[in-house]
């Protein structure tokens, strides 16, 4: 599970343009919205892409997306138990 | 009576470099505009993530704007922009992302600026603008409408200022000329003045 979340924070620093943010600034329970890593929706957007290209899952509902863009924990966790590649 | 008003800054950004009301600042030469614009913000000063997410267009305009409005306090600042080849640059990169029907992921970050006032847009929101602003494309700078235009926005008092220019990118090659209309200024905003500016 830490690999996963490490392998994470480095496809995100890379698909959202992270530019001075380094995998170890960010904190696995931290939000990565709004006062966390100030994502935005178009974030948001890019992340769902993200999930459907590298992990096979297909993110349709909104309340879904909510629950699991929590944090790296959240997201890892979903992944996990949800991944078809 | 017709009122008479000023250019009171302006600046340029090309492959020469970059020039603010006419002098040479320091900034790192490159032909790449990846590296040059990076090398461009860190020495502004400027704390500002998202620019990283912006497309090169965007870029360019933003950083041209932030020399021109950075010590600005009037947020009634109008922008008219123009170029010749639109957000085109962007658009072939989101043609290229989803050139593959077998791995068809279209970018949400690169399709949001394939408009070309999308780079008004980022100005308007780091200087907190929520003012008028027009971007017209068309293969040169039409000086007599966007002086026309200018006035028009001042005289109607639909702005106190007004940020004009050039913003063009197209595949490495680009080229941003800007300046700022209002009441004071050293420079007479007449149409001989812009031409030579956009030369």
């Amino acid at each position: 599970m830490e690999e996963l979340k490490s392998e994470l924070k480095a496809k995100i620093i890379e698909a959202l343009n992270l530019e001075e943010i380094a995998v170890e600034d960010i904190e696995n329970d931290a939000p990565l919205f709004g006062d966390g890593l100030g994502l935005d929706s178009i974030d948001a957007l890019e992340l769902t892409v993200l999930l459907d290209k590298d992990y096979g899952i297909k993110v349709t509902d909104p309340k879904v997306g909510k629950t699991i863009f929590q944090s790296i924990d959240t997201l890892a966790h979903y992944i996990s138990e949800n991944r078809t590649k | 009576m017709e009122r008479k008003y000023h250019i009171s800054k302006h600046c340029r950004i090309d492959h020469h470099g970059v020039l603010y009301n006419g002098q040479p600042l320091s900034a790192e030469i490159s032909t790449e505009f990846s590296i040059f614009s990076k090398a461009f913000y860190y020495s502004l000063g400027t704390t500002y993530p998202k620019f990283f997410k912006m497309d090169n267009l965007s870029k360019l305009a933003w950083l041209g704007a932030e020399l021109l409005l950075k010590e600005e306090l009037s947020k009634n600042i109008a922008i008219v922009l123009s170029n010749r080849s639109s957000s085109y640059d962007t658009d072939l990169k989101h043609v290229h992302a989803i050139s593959n029907t077998e791995q068809y992921y279209p970018s949400p970050a690169i399709f949001v600026y394939t408009l070309p006032n999308v780079c008004i847009g980022e100005i308007a929101i780091r200087h907190h603008l929520q003012t008028e602003n027009i971007f017209f494309v068309s293969e040169q700078f039409d000086s007599q409408l966007t002086v026309n235009y200018c006035n028009y926005l001042l005289n109607s008092n639909r702005a106190e200022k007004v940020l004009c220019g050039w913003v063009e990118y197209l595949e490495e090659n680009y080229k941003l000329v800007l300046y700022l209309v209002e009441k004071t200024g050293n420079l007479a905003h007449d149409l001989n003045v812009v031409r030579q500016l956009m030369l």
